[in-house]
């Protein structure tokens, strides 16, 4: 039979595209285009700049010798790497507490403590900052603890890392909590049977099971901790950090070479932590068998009254942060006459054309909102679930994960270089909207991505190549099938987008213009201008908004999970 | 049913997955309205083969000719299929009559035509009136059943089912395996179906085709696979069977250990050969005092399967091996057998398959 059709042994075959692959392929190019212009080109210029002098001439190293040169900038090293560690060694082990006691005790009101610690997540992360200020700064109401602890004032170190160390808890804390939840039961009930004491079942068992955990939870903590820039500039006083310096050099002194040469230190540490958790991560997918049980906690009256005081402690100290800034907001002239009053939010926001910043601010998370989800969960689709380009794929993949280990201000540093360089055709995005939505995206894709591959692969993996045989064209699944099955989905990475677009300070503090300067940022020029009311009143506005917004997805969740999942309830049968 | 046209031609078909060759020069032949078995253990190929005839996976080298067409390079749209898969793959947000008419609904057909067809489909396959419940509200057998409708609502001329019955429970398993075949049968449609399962590759094949190891180890009706298994493997993983080692000489001279067996195997010269030998083929009753080819042996361990026992026997005379036979639960009760007695047994010379 071969001798009639000679086979080909040399050339591997080949299968012809359909015109539906084409369109899959077509826009998985136009995916990887918009990372690579958008998330690529822009590091990849912070990269030359460091290697540059001020003319554009190759220089080597030299940046980066002139640099560890300069004593003051090194200085802003140690302080960075050395705050970092202390906030991580802080704050993790707290959140670890507290996660414990939301998994592994037996406390009422478990979900109003976890909703408490997790609200500095809705609120700007110079929060903590003003209201640290405002308790211990030089007219603080508390300011006597400070001194009495033998500190001189609340400003530099002990503020950045206390105001830190409430803005990393609720990341810690959601990373440990999902550690623990999958605990197998049956694990627990065979120590029990074996006579194991519960000091040893936790160090066997519990420890090592959120071992994975608590190592992502310590790296991102020391991420955020070098990265963020707001509650330094707030109340770092003379202390330098990384992150302050970067915007000083670049924005400040107009020192481009030396700016990116901070730019790849404050990267430098982000991509090995991100590099580690993801070695990390592959080996903790075979943890929990599909035949696990979950973990139920049996009451102990001693432990649980402790895990109470623990999270009592805890969530008073958050509600403090919080209620001090609504305070504080509300008063009418700190701290002599404290009678409430609305004027910062009238005069002073009206005054400091905070108004304007405010819809500038919903326009940039409404659409960081609208067209993150839709480009984070077709390129999801486009990765997962379609066929051929196989080379390109695993490009999609990492460009998709590494805006994880970009913190926003190197991402908004390579904005600046890139897109404000002279010649760039796409230089009119500059300092537009359009340009602020875009970096938003790209900054808080991972995340996005992440929870879009999770919901596609928890489907069917089959379903394509059914709707194949039965010759209808994959957009018409997705349309039919995917999109409803993972409307939930869609909205919870719409809020993920919205709820971090309004609060979001790093990357935007490079790119907006007076035209397009966001909430947020008007907070620190508020702050930077003595308006510590009017500061504190745009915090909780924004806070508000974040909350009120939150509120409504998670309503318009469950009105779309109402209307598109009824499949899911077998009752009817 | 099936007539002799070849309707499906597989043509030195190979598989590379980097240096793992998973299929290695697969040729073969499928009749028009043949029900054909890819029978394997897991990581024989079997799975990966059927993929590359829907063309969900691309030959690394070889040609596919369905009919009249040349299919090697052609996109799994473009091939002529209905497939069904372990995990059923329906749409769990669509009600069932959507699923079945999912197909029909792409090719523009009115919707009262559409309509009548799931009607149809849905009675062909035994669920009536289910067309407005979800997936979620049928069993897993039902929910087979509807994908089972979906793939044959446009009519393909090829039905690929990917080990369908691996999902479901025993006795469902038997059922749905029945159904499926006189639904085949009343179809005519050519089927091939990846199974693990030896039982159900005997029960419903018009043939089966073994596979081990990325190669076709033998290719037959399941009466042949069974009674003639080409190779040793074929033996071993089709049915129980017992393994011998004894010595051939020329006449049909059987020896194993010290005793001789009158076979119906030739040799021209004397050599070592495997015995192969079923459970079935060595008889406890009818034996004749003088019948030759008998030999004594002990019980020493009796499993009991229900209406028939699987016992093992000691026979020092044919070996150190233990050799397993079937006896009937009545004949061991009649005879009042128990572990330690002693009994003869005859082997059917005819039915000893040498390698």
């Amino acid at each position: 039979m071969s001798a009639l059709l000679p086979l080909s042994t040399t050339r591997v075959v080949r299968q012809r595209a359909h015109w539906t692959d084409r369109v899959a392929h077509g826009a998985m190019l136009v995916i990887v285009a918009g990372l690579v212009v958008f998330l690529a080109l822009p590091l990849a210029t912070i990269l030359a700049k460091s290697l540059q002098n001020v003319d554009g001439g190759f220089v080597g190293l030299a940046n980066f010798t002139s640099y560890l040169k300069t004593p003051t900038l090194l200085r802003s090293f140690v302080n960075s790497v050395s705050v970092a560690l202390l906030v991580t060694l802080v704050a993790v082990p707290m959140a670890f507490v507290f996660a414990y006691a939301l998994a592994r005790s037996c406390i009422a009101g478990k979900p109003i403590f976890r909703t408490i610690a997790l609200v500095p997540l809705l609120a700007p992360t110079l929060l903590s900052a003003i209201s640290l200020i405002y308790w211990f700064g030089n007219q603080g109401v508390a300011r006597g603890l400070i001194h009495a602890l033998g500190f001189e004032n609340i400003y530099g170190a002990p503020g950045v890392v206390v105001a830190e160390c409430f803005y990393v808890f609720p990341h810690a804390l959601m990373i440990i909590v999902s550690a623990l939840a999958l605990a197998d039961a049956r694990l627990y009930e065979a120590a029990r049977a074996l006579g194991t004491s519960r000091r040893r079942t936790f160090f066997t068992i519990t420890l090592p099971g959120a071992k994975y955990g608590l190592i992502s939870a310590a790296l991102v903590c020391f991420t955020l901790v070098m990265t963020d820039f707001g509650i330094p500039k707030v109340i770092g006083g003379n202390f330098n950090m990384l992150a302050t310096d970067v915007f000083k050099l670049v924005i400040g002194q107009q020192d481009f070479q030396r700016g990116a040469v901070v730019g790849l230190l404050l990267l430098t540490p982000a991509v090995l932590t991100f590099g580690i958790d993801w070695l990390v991560q592959r080996k903790q997918t075979a943890m929990l068998s599909a035949r696990a049980v979950p973990y139920a906690p049996r009451p102990s009256r001693c432990f649980d009254t402790l895990m109470l005081g623990y999270v009592s402690v805890i969530s008073a100290l958050m509600l403090a942060m919080l209620g001090m800034a609504i305070f504080a907001s509300l008063a009418t002239y700190w701290p002599y006459d404290l009678a409430p009053t609305l004027k910062h939010y009238t005069l002073g926001l009206v005054d400091a054309e905070v108004g304007p910043a405010f819809i500038n601010s919903f326009e940039l998370a409404a659409g960081t909102a609208f067209f993150g989800t839709i480009v984070v969960f077709v390129g999801a689709y486009m990765l997962e679930k379609t066929r051929g380009m196989e080379a390109l794929r695993p490009i999609v993949r990492m460009l998709s994960m590494l805006p994880m280990a970009v913190p926003g201000l190197v991402l908004g540093l390579g904005y600046i270089f890139f897109f404000n360089a002279p010649g760039n055709p796409l230089g009119a995005l500059y300092q537009t909207m359009t340009l602020l939505i875009i970096c938003t995206i790209v900054h808080f894709y991972t995340t996005g991505h992440l929870t879009a591959v999770t919901a596609l692969k928890s489907l069917d993996a089959e379903f394509e190549a059914v709707s194949a045989s039965l010759k209808v064209p994959f957009f018409t699944t997705f349309r039919r099938v995917t999109l409803p099955i993972c409307t939930p989905t869609l909205v919870d990475i719409a809020r993920y987008f919205f709820v971090n677009a309004m609060t979001t300070i790093s990357a935007v503090v490079f790119l907006y213009s007076p035209a397009t300067k966001t909430a947020a940022i008007a907070i620190l020029r508020l702050d930077e201008a003595g308006e510590a009311g009017a500061a504190a009143a745009c915090c909780v506005l924004i806070t508000l908004a974040s909350t009120v917004v939150t509120l409504l997805f998670m309503g318009a969740g469950a009105w779309v999970g109402r209307r598109t999942q009824a499949w899911r309830r077998p009752a009817l049968a | 049913m099936s007539t002799d046209a070849p309707y499906l031609r597989l043509e030195g078909i190979r598989k590379s997955f980097g240096s793992f060759r998973a299929l290695r020069d697969i040729d073969l032949t499928i009749r028009r309205g043949e029900f054909v078995c890819f029978l394997g253990p897991s990581g024989c190929g079997k799975t990966t083969l059927l993929r590359i005839i829907a063309g969900l996976e691309t030959q690394t080298a070889g040609r596919i000719r369905q009919g009249e067409r040349d299919i090697s390079v052609l996109p799994p749209a473009e091939r002529d299929y209905g497939i069904v898969f372990q995990s059923y793959a329906l749409f769990p947000n669509l009600s069932v009559a959507d699923n079945v008419a999912y197909g029909l609904v792409n090719r523009r057909d009115p919707k009262a035509k559409i309509a009548a067809r799931v009607d149809e489909l849905l009675k062909l396959v035994g669920l009536p009136a289910s067309g407005g419940k979800f997936p979620a509200q049928l069993s897993g057998g039902q929910q087979q059943r509807i994908a089972l409708a979906r793939a044959l609502a446009t009519e393909p001329g090829l039905l690929l089912l990917d080990e369908p019955l691996s999902a479901l429970d025993a006795l469902e398993r038997v059922r749905l395996r029945q159904e499926i075949r006189s639904l085949q049968q009343k179809l005519g449609v050519t089927t091939i179906m990846v199974t693990h399962d030896q039982e159900e590759a005997l029960s419903v094949a018009d043939r089966i085709v073994v596979m081990n190891h990325g190669v076709i180890e033998q290719v037959g009706t399941p009466m042949q696979i069974y009674r003639d298994p080409a190779t040793p493997f074929v033996a071993d993983f089709v049915g129980k069977i017992n393994v011998l080692s004894g010595r051939l000489h020329p006449g049909g001279d059987l020896r194993i250990g010290n005793k001789r067996f009158a076979c119906k195997h030739d040799t021209d010269a004397e050599r070592d050969v495997k015995v192969y030998l079923r459970p079935e083929d060595v008889l406890a009753r009818p034996i004749a005092a003088g019948d030759p080819n008998v030999f004594d042996g002990a019980i020493d361990k009796i499993e009991f399967l229900g209406s028939y026992c699987l016992v093992r026997v000691n026979a020092e005379s044919i070996g150190s091996e233990p050799i397993t036979v079937y006896l009937s639960l009545n004949y061991l009760a009649e005879e009042g057998l128990a572990v330690g007695s002693r009994l003869p047994f005859k082997v059917l010379p005819e039915r000893m398959r040498f390698f």
